[in-house]
């Protein structure tokens, strides 16, 4: 009996020193204040004197030769000299007929999957070397954009990030390379519910190791059509733009994310 | 034991770190148009000699192909891609894609076929293939008469549409329009009928008439018209896949736009009686005609809702011509249009969502569309003149005709059809032999 209350109240023991020594006041650190730096105001002209990124031009200027190759003109639409219309007389009582469109009428049918899909290409990552360069290019500008942003983040919201999402630049540039991406199929009914969930896991260079959509069982509801149209649009959206802008640190913080395309918005405005 | 329990018990009191899934909303995205390869269809060299012999074309294969690419370029939704880009060929690429050479020039979809003749018909299949998913998107073959050709071409482009943008396509359509020549005084209009690309036109009357206003059923390829017999105005109903026609009736006074309910079987449209300008409809089964609206304005250009629950119409009750919702007997007549400027010709969307019309303001003509209760007016196209639109079956793409300013000496005129997209972009000419005025869409010819 002794020993028995012995034991409990040993492990009761244990539990109160194990709780008191994980409650956040005993293991705060003290305040690590940044050093004060001095910040010199000046006016800024309408105009700079500094030369915009001369290694950047070259480099837009290489990636744009290099695409003028290899990306195709838009086709000019095919010249077929017109046929001479049959000039056909429609009296009001004798009545020829002009043409018995009956015949032309189509009977679709199934084509037998004569070939199976190889599934090599699935395995294969969408390495896409003349896009490395349009991709810097754009990660400049991006980085460019986003610098105003990063200055108002506080020291509070940068310790949340340790061990929370992405910070508001790092977002920033995941959602302006997917957004170049996404090419929204306009014929999706706009007063439906048109978000895709895809939960992705990324390698550590931001290519992507597996996509799921989250919301699959939508796709073979009846009058759930659209769904599909839009979940496959994501799902083109993500290997376009793979390997994905992501930090280069923290790979465990973003190494499982959630993408929640939504395109309402654009195709209501 | 004891120990193991509390081992346990530790192992579950250690504090873990864990991070919360990260989720980042994508709420926009590029409308550029999808980049698109379209493979020529291959063809076998007998089939190729039998349709050239039937056809007298030389590669069916690349025409059929040529026509699927006219209609996505012409769609503004899809880019199709320069074919002297294409690495691989159309028979292997037909059978096995190289997913990653159409990835290099870009193309995020690929559009593979065949064609043969077949007991002297024209089998094509085709393929749709996602480039960047690495599979098969859609497979169908269709079987018909060699001289169908060019329909199998829009056929293709139709189930290509539907599974790219997830709307019905609008290729496998015709479009029936009023040909227009000589000088503006002294027009011949003549009914003639097209392809919505412009190809095979045909003309349905001689132009011993006047012809106004064909309208084609929503329901099936029958087209009514408004024709003038003796100077009287007389409304015809004509089938176009057998080409008999009928007179419904002749109308006293002035009788407007006659237009088909969306079954197919009343006809609605304006006439004048004691001069007093009213909407009727007409049973064609019984002919008997119906009074909707009783009132002493002009009420004009009746067009039904999809449902057929309600009607759009334009009247000057307000003082001025001003567009108007009502219920299809007539009752709870609801003003829709406050804009500044007069409304006209308003025509209910195949979608049931917009309503389109025709404004006038300060001199100038406006197509635009708004919702059905008058919110949201969006105007897609400005002009010195032009009206009388007409939806696209899917309710994408709006066709009218647009007139242009003659010069002092009365010189210069001219009346040609052009669509807009509900964007406002994508403004194109359509091709027409003679100027063209009043077109109306078909239906999918496959319905």
């Amino acid at each position: 009996m002794n020993r028995n209350i012995t034991i409990s109240f040993g492990l009761h023991t244990l539990l109160v020193i194990i709780t008191a020594m994980s409650l956040p006041f005993l293991s705060k650190k003290p305040i690590d204040l940044p050093p004060i730096v001095s910040v010199e105001l000046i006016q800024i002209s309408d105009k700079t004197n500094i030369p915009f990124a001369p290694k950047a031009k070259k480099i837009i200027e290489k990636a744009k030769e290099k695409e003028k190759k290899l990306v195709s003109e838009q086709a000019p639409p095919k010249i077929i000299k017109k046929k001479k219309p049959d000039s056909v007389a429609l009296p009001d009582e004798k009545i020829e007929k002009v043409k018995k469109i009956k015949e032309d009428k189509q009977n679709p049918e199934k084509i037998d999957n004569e070939v199976k899909q190889v599934s090599e290409f699935e395995k294969d990552s969408l390495f896409d070397p003349n896009n490395i360069a349009a991709l810097i290019d754009k990660s400049k500008i991006e980085s460019a954009e986003t610098t105003d942003k990063l200055d108002k983040i506080t020291q509070d919201q940068y310790k949340n990030f340790d061990n929370k999402g992405l910070s508001l630049n790092e977002e920033d540039a995941l959602k302006a390379q997917i957004f170049g991406c996404w090419s929204i199929p306009l014929g999706l009914p706009y007063n439906k519910n048109l978000l895709v969930r895809i939960r992705l896991q990324l390698k550590p260079d931001g290519s992507i190791i597996r996509s799921e959509i989250l919301d699959h069982a939508r796709m073979n509801k009846p009058g759930q059509g659209f769904y599909k149209v839009l979940a496959e649009s994501a799902l083109r959206a993500i290997k376009l733009c793979q390997p994905l802008r992501v930090p280069t640190t923290g790979y465990e913080r973003w190494k499982d994310i959630q993408l929640n395309f939504d395109a309402r918005e654009m195709l209501e405005g | 034991m004891l120990f193991r329990y509390l081992l346990l018990l530790l192992l579950a009191l250690l504090p873990i770190k864990s991070f919360a899934l990260i989720e980042v909303d994508i709420t926009r995205g590029n409308l550029s148009p999808l980049p698109v390869a379209v493979s020529p269809l291959s063809i076998d060299v007998k089939s190729e000699e039998g349709f050239k012999k039937i056809l007298m074309i030389e590669n069916l294969g690349s025409e059929i192909s040529a026509v699927v690419e006219n209609n996505l370029k012409q769609s503004g939704l899809f880019n199709p891609l320069n074919k002297d880009a294409f690495l691989q060929k159309p028979d292997i690429a037909h059978l096995k894609p190289r997913f990653e050479d159409w990835n290099l020039i870009k193309a995020q979809a690929l559009i593979t076929g065949k064609v043969s003749l077949v007991d002297e018909k024209l089998r094509v299949e085709f393929r749709l293939w996602d480039v960047l998913g690495g599979k098969e998107m859609m497979a169908l073959a269709f079987t018909t008469v060699p001289s169908n050709w060019r329909r199998v071409g829009h056929i293709i482009t139709d189930k290509v549409y539907e599974r790219l943008t997830g709307e019905k396509g609008y290729f496998d359509t015709r479009i029936i329009y009023v040909a227009e020549e000589g000088p503006k005084t002294k027009r011949i209009k003549k009914l003639a009928i097209m392809d919505q690309d412009g190809f095979n036109n045909k003309f349905l009357t001689l132009g011993n008439e006047l012809v106004l206003t064909p309208r084609f059923s929503p329901a099936n390829q029958m087209v009514t018209y408004l024709s003038y017999f003796k100077n009287l105005p007389r409304v015809y109903l004509l089938d176009i896949e057998t080409g008999t026609q009928e007179v419904v009736g002749d109308f006293p006074g002035m009788t407007f736009a006659p237009r088909f309910s969306p079954n197919g079987k009343k006809i609605i449209m304006s006439f004048a009686q004691d001069g007093n300008s009213d909407i009727y409809t007409m049973d064609l089964e019984n002919r008997i005609v119906e009074r909707i609206t009783d009132h002493p304005s002009i009420d004009t250009s009746p067009s039904y809702s999809p449902n057929g629950k309600y009607i759009t119409f334009n009247s000057d009750r307000s003082g001025y011509q001003q567009i108007y919702v009502m219920e299809s007997s007539g009752k709870n007549v609801k003003r829709i249009s406050f804009g500044k400027g007069l409304y006209g010709t308003p025509v209910w969307s195949p979608r049931g969502d917009l309503i389109a019309f025709t404004k006038l303001h300060k001199g100038k003509f406006y197509i635009g569309v708004m919702r059905t209760d008058g919110t949201g007016e969006r105007l897609l196209t400005e002009n010195f003149y032009q009206e009388a639109p007409s939806w696209s079956p899917n309710g994408r793409v709006l066709i009218f005709y647009r007139e242009t300013k003659t010069n002092s000496k009365g010189e210069g005129f001219s009346a040609k059809l052009w669509s807009i997209d509900l964007t406002g972009y994508n403004e194109k000419m359509v091709d027409t032999e003679t100027d063209a005025s009043d077109p109306s869409w078909s239906s999918l010819l496959g319905n």
